[in-house]
Formats: C-alpha cells, structure tokens, sequence
C-alpha cells in the first residue's frame, strides 16, 4: 500500500494548505458558426457551447468527490469572437449575450473570448469589438474580454494601446455601481497564448483543436508550507524544495485533466503550471516571496526571489505533466493575493515594483486599481510599457487595471470572493499623451545583439 | 479501483468496526488497514476496493464523512489515483 506518510501529506496539502484545481477550463472553436446573419450566427453559438458543455460542471464535481481535490472553476473559452462576428458587419454585442446565456446555462462562472487580436493591424470586426466591449461587458454577467496588442514578431500596435486605455476607462464607468467590475473582466495582451486556461484572458486560439479541456494548477500555500521546513537552507536548496513541491502539484492537475477529457470524451490539451493566489489565507504567492526572507514583498530583492520561484516552478512541473501551456508561471495579481494587498497597502509595492516583477514571472500587472481620475491617455502608456516588457523578453505580459471611478489613493475597492480587494495605487501624473497620440507601429525588436 | 479512506481523531471505541460496517454497506472490500493509536490520536489508513459498489463512490465518500463527524474525527475517502500520481514518478 502506499506509504502512510505520502497519504497523509497529500490529505494536509489539500486540507491545510489550500491546494487545488484553480480552473477545469473547456477550450470551444466557433469557427464553424461564422454566419452573416448574425441572428443565426448566435444561435449556432449558443448550440455548440451547450452541446459540448452540458457535462462539464457535472464531470468536474464527479472528479472533485473521487478524488478529493477542490477543482474551484469550470470555465470556457471561445474563439476570439471578432473572428466569429467578421461577417456580420455590425456589432457583436449579440454574441456576448448569446455566450452568457450558454455560460448561465452549463453552469460555469466565467466564458472568454469576446477577444480581438490587433497586434499588428485591426481587420473586419476588429473595431467593432474593441468598441463594443464596455457595452458588452456591462450588459452580461459571465463574458470576459481580451485584446492582444502586440507581439515579439510584430512588435506593438500603438494605436490599439491607445484605445484599450480609452475602453478600459469606459469599461470601469459603466459598472461604477459594481465597484467597477466591468473593467476586472478585461485585460489586454502581449504575446497572448491561445491555450490559456485563466480568466479574464483566457481564448480558444484558431490553432486549437475544435474542443479541448486545459487545466490550471493552484497551490501558493503548500509551495510556503513546504518552504517553511527549511528556515535555514541556502537559497539553492529553496529552489530545489519549490520544484519537488511543483511537481506533485502539477502531477494532481495532469491527472484531473487526463481523466476530464476521458469522461467527456474530449482531448486533453495542456496543464498550466502556475501558482494562482487567493484573497483566502495561506494561499499568497507574497507570502512565499516573504518565507524566503523579504520582510514585505515589493522591498528591494521581490525580482529575484520572484524569478527563483517562477523558474523552479516550472522546472518541477515539467516533468509532471505531458504537455505544457498556458500562462505557466507565478501569478501576482494584486488585489486577489491577501500578501499582495497588505504590500500594497503599506506602500512597500508599487506599480513600478509590479512592472519589474511581471518581467519575470507570468503575467503581467493583474487586478491593480488605479485612481478614477486616471486619463486614458496614462491606461493607454502603462499597456505600452507592459507591452514592451513581453515584446522585447519574448514573453507574454497583460495588464488588468481597474481605474476606481470616484475614488483616490487611499481608498479601496472591494468585490469579495476570489477578486479580493484592492487599495488604489498611486500613478505618475506627468502626461504620456503626446507619446501615445503619435499612433503607429513599434516595431518588432531586434533578437541578435541581446544586451 | 480502489480507494484510501484516512481516518484521524482522538481514539475511542468501535472506531474500525464502524468504518468497515459502513465499507460493507456500500459492498467495499477492505484490502489492507494500517493502524495506530499514538498518545491516545488514532491514525488509520485502509485500502479498500471499490470496483463492485452498490452506490457512486461520492455517496460513499459522504457518508464516511458524516460518520467522521458524528464520532469527532475525520473521515477521508479518495481514489488512490491521487496518491500514486503525486508520489510515484
């Protein structure tokens, strides 16, 4: 029989120390419901997602009972839907309900790929969607919206940033009564995966087989409890403690995802391998970052302790699971990491912090409010910058930022549950605009002479 | 198939003659049991197989569950897939 001590620690990493399944997530094509009627196109939505759907909250709580294991969201993700709303030539506004009412009706808590991808130029249905979005996302429950903006091939679209900020600002007015909620379902890319299990980013790239499960990984908790056990060891044997734990985390989600696809009868596309926080206690990826000998994270040495958990994290799933994707890496958004937000909250981490910390680990600044005062203009810079970090670095970056109408620094927003809360974060008030009213391309970066 | 129930909690009487009467409710067959009573913590560990239950395994889950609640202890009962995955390469 298996060793008692084994049977025990697993049954503590799940009990104790927080770790789950942070998303069972349903990739969806909606390339065969292209329509130029968009009544018809909507409707044919609306069939495929129910159709290949209808099992998946019910297949996952199954999973959740057989094996113990929380499995905390089952979601879907679309194809991007200016691709699906093209031919339409109207706006595409229909398509978000059509997605949120197959959402409410499976049972999962959020659907992505209300999604444009404009790295390197808008195309038909493009501009309909980015300026569709506020609406959109005000007049549903469930849809998430991304917008790709640049990319290392192709450097970076100045003219979509320009507009994000702009959205991102609408957005956050619209749901002013929801504490701005509209703008925590929005996030703009670099180098966007088309795997990506998460919300709010999460969309069923075109490369993507018809249907497919992806898996994300969770478990801040247990990687600070194990690390807990060594106060004293040198900073390689923490590398080495986080990529044993890493790997028996990740071996759990490859054998969720395994066994979802086989129950759905859907294939098994990839396990993420990150560590997602929460609000709850002992589930901060801060806290891990101050196990390793930060007195607050965002203090001086938050990069490379960052990137040695970030790397080791990877190292250790790797070899856990077949196929790797996704965003895969530590997450830090601020506002759903308790560790997180009391950093933010006594001033020790700043958004200049998060941006040199997003340089290293997945993703990008995430879930940070801003003051409501904030020009677009500065939104539309702060994506820029963002974007020139994963452009240049080869990685993907994102920037979820929640601008609180009507509120200023020292204040916060509050959405409860796995949002969390966050305290505004102060910005620079010296103006970008000129930069960014200058429109265009930035070009993509040179990938020889690296320094 | 076979599954790991854990039980954990203060030691008193008839503790594995209730867990295995409620196993053989659901027609589990209890394969092997380690057992200890540490400074009065009762720890045991079963293998049990569940391939000819009468009931879904989650039934049987939640039952063993409210059993470990009415008796002040623990109860857990998963599908041994998790153990071997995370601790065998």
């Amino acid at each position: 029989m298996i060793n008692t001590y084994d049977i025990l620690e697993t049954i503590r990493m799940i009990q104790d120390e927080c770790l789950d399944i942070r998303t069972i997530t349903m990739g969806i094509s909606l390339l065969d419901c292209i329509d130029s009627d968009i009544d018809k196109a909507c409707d044919k939505v609306y069939k495929k997602i129910t159709e290949k759907a209808k099992n998946l909250v019910k297949v996952g709580e199954e999973i959740e009972k057989e094996y113990g294991i929380p499995i905390i969201n089952k979601r879907i993700s679309v194809t991007p839907i200016a691709i699906v709303s093209a031919a339409c030539k109207c706006s595409p506004v229909p398509f978000a309900k059509a997605m949120d009412k197959a959402a409410k009706d499976v049972g999962v808590n959020l659907i992505g790929g209300y999604s444009a991808l404009v790295q390197k130029g808008f195309s038909a249905g493009d501009i309909e969607l980015i300026k569709s979005i506020p609406e959109a996302l005000t007049c549903t429950e469930r849809v998430c919206s991304s917008v790709n903006v640049g990319s290392t091939k192709t450097g970076i679209n100045l003219d979509a940033c320009k507009m994000m900020g702009g959205i991102i600002k609408e957005c956050a007015e619209k749901t002013v009564d929801s504490a701005c909620f509209g703008a925590a379902k929005l996030v703009v890319f670099c180098n966007a995966v088309e795997d990506n299990p998460f919300m709010a980013g999460a969309f069923h790239g075109v490369g993507e087989p018809d249907c497919m499960i992806n898996v994300g990984v969770s478990g801040p908790g247990v990687v600070r409890a194990a690390l807990k056990k060594y106060p004293d060891a040198d900073i390689s044997k923490i590398a080495d403690v986080i990529k044993k734990i890493s790997y028996k985390i990740t071996r759990v989600g490859q054998l969720v995802g395994v066994t979802a696809s086989e129950r759905l009868g859907v294939p098994f596309g990839i396990v993420d391998l990150s560590l997602a926080p929460t609000p709850a206690v002992g589930d901060s990826v801060a806290h891990i970052l101050e196990e390793i000998g930060l007195e607050r994270c965002g203090t001086h040495g938050t990069t490379a302790t960052l990137a040695l958990l970030n790397d080791a994290v990877k190292k250790g799933g790797v070899m856990a699971c077949s196929r790797i994707g996704g965003l895969s890496g530590a997450f830090i958004p601020v506002s759903e990491d308790a560790g997180m937000i009391n950093a933010a909250k006594s001033g020790t981490l700043t958004i200049e912090k998060l941006e040199a910390m997003t340089a290293v680990c997945s993703v990008g600044l995430d879930m940070i409010v801003v003051p409501g005062d904030t020009e677009a203009d500065t939104l539309a810079a702060i994506i820029a910058d963002e974007a020139a970090i994963g452009m240049v670095n080869s990685k993907t970056t994102a920037v979820r930022v929640v601008p609180a109408i009507g509120k200023q620094v020292g204040e916060e927003l509050d959405w409860g549950g796995l949002f969390g809360c966050g305290p505004v974060m102060p910005l620079k008030k010296e103006s970008p605009s000129k930069f960014i009213n200058r429109g265009g391309q930035i070009p993509a970066p040179l990938h020889s002479l690296k320094n | 198939m076979r599954a790991i129930v854990t039980v954990l909690g203060k030691d008193a009487v008839g503790i594995l003659a209730k867990v295995s009467t409620k196993c053989a409710d659901y027609n589990a067959n209890v394969l092997e049991v380690t057992l200890s009573v540490l400074q009065g913590m009762f720890a045991m560990t079963m293998l049990i197989d569940i391939s000819k239950l009468n009931e879904d395994f989650a039934k049987l889950a939640d039952s063993l569950d409210e059993l470990g609640d009415s008796m002040g202890l623990k109860i857990h009962a998963m599908h041994e897939d998790i153990f071997n995955c995370m601790h065998h390469i």
